[in-house]
């Protein structure tokens, strides 16, 4: 027993030496695989780490980039125990993706113990480059105040300054609608009521006649997922937006809109960091991106932002030659510019924070809509140094003040 | 009385050799897991083998079937993580301070519930979980759906650091061995012998004088306390408590996790727990994404096999093979 | 207009009428668990996962053969509730006998794999269902906008309640059904296939979950987890009615409905709960629920 233990010890000890010569790097993708976002993130994310893994050029300059992939099941014990086990054995020394707050909150701490890198796409806490930043992770794609300063800026401006906020009653929901509310005044509007709705929530009825009598120019969507969907569906039944009433989610992703439907979505706004049709380079990514999904789907900005953030990190690998030090690959990609097809130009913040534009869009109506996918337009474009928190409010002790 | 009540039950209250030695095995199994698998992982892994066993003190011995007790192994989470983040209390101390709030609850929710019987009494047990589950959405100190993170492990006792997986693990174990200990203790006890004397014949209990509800009181309030260790224990573990642990769905986890193992066993629950916490880690490790998709259905195939073809559960099954208590 | 503790009457009114509504759905769910239970002596845990398989059947009719909604609110109803008969004659049988825990158990993990297996096919964000053309668009009652949909909604789920309730009080057919749940041998001994009845107990009772699911289907999204936190609810309803009790079941349906209502103008965040609340209560005063009878 114990000459097998140790033989497999050493064994252990020879194929790491020879791995370190080889230049190795690998990859693990950590999402919801089977719950309510797995449309979102889930295989869409795995395969856009695959595609950022192939077109990095790393395996002709003689690196060998693995991918791993597992489902957090939206548990924190799940997925911490993943992360753990993923850097403790060797299989990992990045973690991409991570959709759940609660999740990436705590994968971020160990990520930071364990010193290996973490850049999150799918979750939206604004606290990731806040309170709970660290020197080890990036937020890459979006977060609660982007969204909420998107929608709630360029919907004011445009003159819908009356907003009444129907909002998830838990501490996401909330952030939203705190975040909004601040965004709708600084720019001239007033918010004239709220109503909240439990989490989980399948009848918004309620709700959207309360916003209706309101008579509010703008109802803002405080929540997601199915929450948003069963709500969106309901204002159409109600006739929120024939009434003249502009409809605004405030956390929606390209794949909701999908499974809605036009006829149901038609006339909703809602922010994004990226479209698939923007232009030549988006649609570029999306088209090598759904050629090899399995229901031929465009990507979500989370799928393009794990596709983004992997291309990146794999540069500054490369760059460093080698991945082990986390803060330092971290660190390298902070100095080093961004440049990929989905996000454009675009650079991280001290912070963690990838900076790039955002876009309000307006879901089509079926008639205005000519082609598979063709869900929305462009109504405003927020540019890249108004999109995010600025770095003067960050409560991150990383930043320098 | 007590003996004469005991003997017709399925178990005797004189510990048996066998059970002796299943207990015994398993221990020295767990002393040596470490070295072949995941720290981390079993020490979780543990965490949920206690609170299937306390879950098991209930429905297995008492027979009474709750159906939140995710309010208790949640809860208890939540009061060791602000315990030990927010007061800076040490391991020992945070794990006392959960299981007594929760053995306090427990008692409460207890003396609502046991009023009624069989499926009325789970239904008041969902009931008052769910009613837990929205306490805990709505205060502030939980951090909503985010939950508490970087809960510090501590020193325990001032002096041992837990930082380390492996440390953490041991201490785990014997937390663990002491729970199931106390268990043990509480089933082989003339308390067990007529908690089980209840299970069989309610009726005939009463009618020997007992006073049956003071005693499925006694039963709920030590589960739920047990529970609120294992739950405790995890917080310290995961560092971390959030929602999840106290949905409706974690209480028919549980139940699976009894179900499967054997209920009424003293092994059958932690085999059982093990088991269900390892289906995920295998599948994601074994099958990629394709086959992580079909985590859920294979948990419910789980269920449909045991209440089919083996409803004494795994260890159950063994036991019964053997002609012995396990 | 009065205001009523901060509220218009006017507003209320609307509420109630919504409550009213959601209690519709409420009726026809619990009243299907409650005829299972009273026959089989089963709590159906996959009634949500079945009430979700209706809707998703509505939504395959549509999309592969452009099978609209009326056939489909008799179509797939029947079609689960041929599922539902499988499952009962491969499965729930064997429980016969058995304490209640195991039923709910092996429905519990049906209901698992059937939610597992919809949310591989057919992904997390489920499919859209439109509404149907002649039940478009609403009136303006001057308290609030009903849309015509809901209006039909509610009124097509009391006729089916009403129906379901004389077919088993006051037919012959549903004499012999309480017949049997009564005293299953006397029944057999006067010559009445009992096994049988039970299947087609237990097959009507998830039609019943699936025809909610129809009907459900143009105002939810149709989604693979569209049941799993219904089902709880709609169990707890069953618990006030009193178990088994058809008149209760219905009866709690649509007085839940209206006091969540109620409660979505005063405490919005506890909406959920409420019905737990009442159901404690409920269950704390009068064990067998508030139309039971003696256990």
């Amino acid at each position: 027993m114990k000459k097998i233990l140790l033989a497999g010890v050493a064994l252990g000890v020879m194929t790491t030496c020879a791995f370190a010569a080889d230049k190795v790097v690998k990859v693990g993708v950590l999402t919801d695989g089977s719950g309510p976002y797995a449309d979102v993130g889930g295989v869409g994310s795995q395969l856009a780490a695959q595609l950022a893994i192939d077109e990095s050029g790393l395996a002709a300059k003689g690196w060998k980039v693995e991918l791993v992939y597992a489902d957090h099941l939206n548990k924190v014990d799940v997925g911490t125990s993943i992360a753990r086990e993923w850097f403790d054995q060797g299989k990992a020394d990045v973690i991409v993706d991570t959709l759940n707050s609660g999740v990436a909150l705590a994968v971020g701490q160990i990520v930071k113990d364990k010193n290996k890198v973490f850049l999150n796409s799918g979750a939206a806490s604004s606290d990731l480059t806040g309170k709970a930043c660290t020197p080890n992770q990036i937020h890459w794609t979006y977060d609660t105040y982007a969204l909420a300063n998107g929608t709630g800026k360029a919907m004011t401006k445009a003159g819908g300054d009356t907003w009444y906020f129907i909002t998830a009653d838990y501490a996401f929901g909330k952030a939203l609608e705190r975040d909004t509310t601040a965004v709708v005044a600084a720019n001239g509007g007033k918010v004239v009521g709220n109503v909240y709705a439990p989490l989980n929530n399948a009848d918004f009825s309620s709700q959207l006649l309360q916003a209706q009598s309101s008579k509010a120019k703008v109802i803002g969507l405080a929540n997601a997922g199915g929450d948003s969907a069963n709500a969106i569906k309901q204002a159409a039944e109600f006739g929120i937006t024939q009434g003249g009433q502009k409809l605004a989610a405030l956390l929606i992703f390209l794949s909701d809109v999908n499974a809605l439907g036009l006829p149901v979505a038609q006339g909703l706004e809602f922010t994004v960091t990226y479209y698939w049709d923007l232009n030549d380079d988006t649609r570029a990514f999306a088209d090598r991106f759904s050629q090899k999904s399995k229901a031929h789907a465009k990507p979500t900005m989370v799928q393009a932002g794990v596709y983004s953030s992997v291309l990146h990190y794999l540069k500054a690998v490369d760059a460093l030659g080698s991945p082990t030090d986390g803060a330092a690959v971290v660190a390298k990609m902070k100095a080093t510019p961004t440049d990929d097809q989905a996000f454009g130009k675009g650079s991280i913040r001290e912070d963690g924070r990838k900076i790039h534009p955002a876009y309000l869009l307006q879901v089509k109506t079926p008639a205005e809509s000519k082609y598979p996918w063709d869900y929305a337009k462009v109504i405003a474009t927020i540019p890249a140094d108004e999109a995010f928190r600025p770095l003067s409010q960050s409560e991150c002790p990383l930043v320098k003040k | 009385m007590t003996h004469a009540l005991a003997a017709k039950g399925p178990t005797a209250s004189r510990p048996k050799p066998a059970e002796f030695i299943a207990f015994a095995v398993l221990a020295a199994l767990l002393a040596v897991a470490p070295f072949a698998l995941y720290p981390f992982f079993l020490a979780t892994a543990l965490c949920f083998a206690l609170f299937a066993s306390a879950f098991n003190l209930l429905v297995g011995y008492a027979g009474l079937l709750s159906f939140g007790h995710a309010l208790f192994f949640g809860g208890a989470a939540y009061i060791a993580a602000h315990v030990a983040k927010v007061w800076g209390w040490p391991p020992e101390l945070t794990l006392l301070a959960a299981t007594a709030f929760v053995g306090l609850l427990g008692l409460v929710a207890g003396a609502l519930s046991i009023r009624r019987q069989g499926i009325y009494f789970s239904m008041i047990t969902l009931a008052l979980a769910q009613m837990g589950y929205f306490v805990a959405l709505q205060v502030p100190f939980t951090h909503g759906e985010d939950g508490i993170q970087g809960v510090p492990r501590g020193k325990l006792f001032g002096l041992i650091p837990l930082g380390d997986d492996r440390v953490m693990y041991y201490f785990v174990l014997v937390v663990f061995l002491c729970g199931l200990l106390a268990i043990y203790r509480i089933v082989h006890s003339p308390f067990g012998s007529v908690l089980k004397a209840i299970r069989e014949n309610e009726p005939r209990a009463i009618s020997l004088g007992y006073s049956v509800d003071s005693y499925k009181l006694a039963a709920f309030g030590l589960s739920a306390a047990l529970a609120g260790l294992a739950g405790g224990t995890k917080a310290l573990v995961t560092q971390s408590a959030t929602l999840t642990d106290m949905h409706w769905s974690m209480s028919g986890e549980v139940i699976l996790m009894v179900l499967l193992g054997g209920m009424g066993t003293m092994t059958g629950p932690v085999i059982g727990a093990i088991f269900v916490v390892a289906i995920p880690e295998v599948l994601n490790r074994i099958g990629g994404p394709d086959f992580a998709q079909w985590m859920t259905v294979i948990q419910g195939a789980i269920f449909v096999i045991c209440v089919l073809a083996f409803r004494r559960g795994l260890i159950g099954e063994i036991a019964a093979r053997l002609r012995r208590t396990l | 207009m009065i205001p009523l503790l901060g509220i218009s009457t006017q507003a209320l009114f609307g509420q109630l009428l919504l409550g009213l509504i959601n209690g519709a759905f409420y009726a026809m769910l619990s009243l299907g668990l409650a005829v299972i239970f009273g026959m089989l002596n089963i709590v159906n845990f996959a009634h949500g996962a079945l009430y979700m398989v209706g809707a998703f059947a509505a939504w395959f009719l549509l999309t592969y053969f452009h099978i609209g909604y009326w056939p489909a609110l008799i179509l797939a109803p029947l079609g689960v509730a041929l599922f539902g008969m499988v499952i009962e004659r491969t499965m729930l049988k064997r429980l016969a006998g058995l304490d209640h825990i195991y039923g709910l158990l092996l429905t519990f993990g049906l209901a698992l794999i059937i939610q597992g297996v919809f949310q591989n096919q057919f992904g997390a964000s489920g499919q859209p269902y439109p509404l149907p053309e002649q039940l478009k668009g609403g009136t303006n009652l001057g308290f609030m906008y009903l849309p015509t949909y809901r209006a039909w909604a509610v009124v097509f789920s009391l006729c089916v309640c009403l129906f379901t309730w004389f077919m088993i009080e006051k037919t012959r057919l549903g004499s012999v059904l309480r017949a049997a749940t009564e005293n299953p041998e006397l029944t057999r001994a006067f010559g009445i296939n009992v096994p049988r009845l039970i299947t087609l107990t237990y097959g009507f009772g998830v039609g019943l979950a699936a025809l909610a699911g129809v009907l459900a289907a143009p105002i939810y999204q149709v989604r693979p987890l569209m049941g799993a936190d219904f089902i709880i609810v709609v169990f707890a309803v069953v618990v006030i009615g009193g178990m088994g009790s058809i008149l209760g079941a219905i009866g709690a349906g649509f007085m839940l409905g209206i006091v969540e209502g109620l409660t979505k103008v005063f405490y919005p965040q506890a909406a959920n709960i409420v019905v737990f609340v009442i159901m404690v209560a409920v269950l704390l005063v009068k064990p067998t629920g508030l139309f039971g009878k003696k256990l």
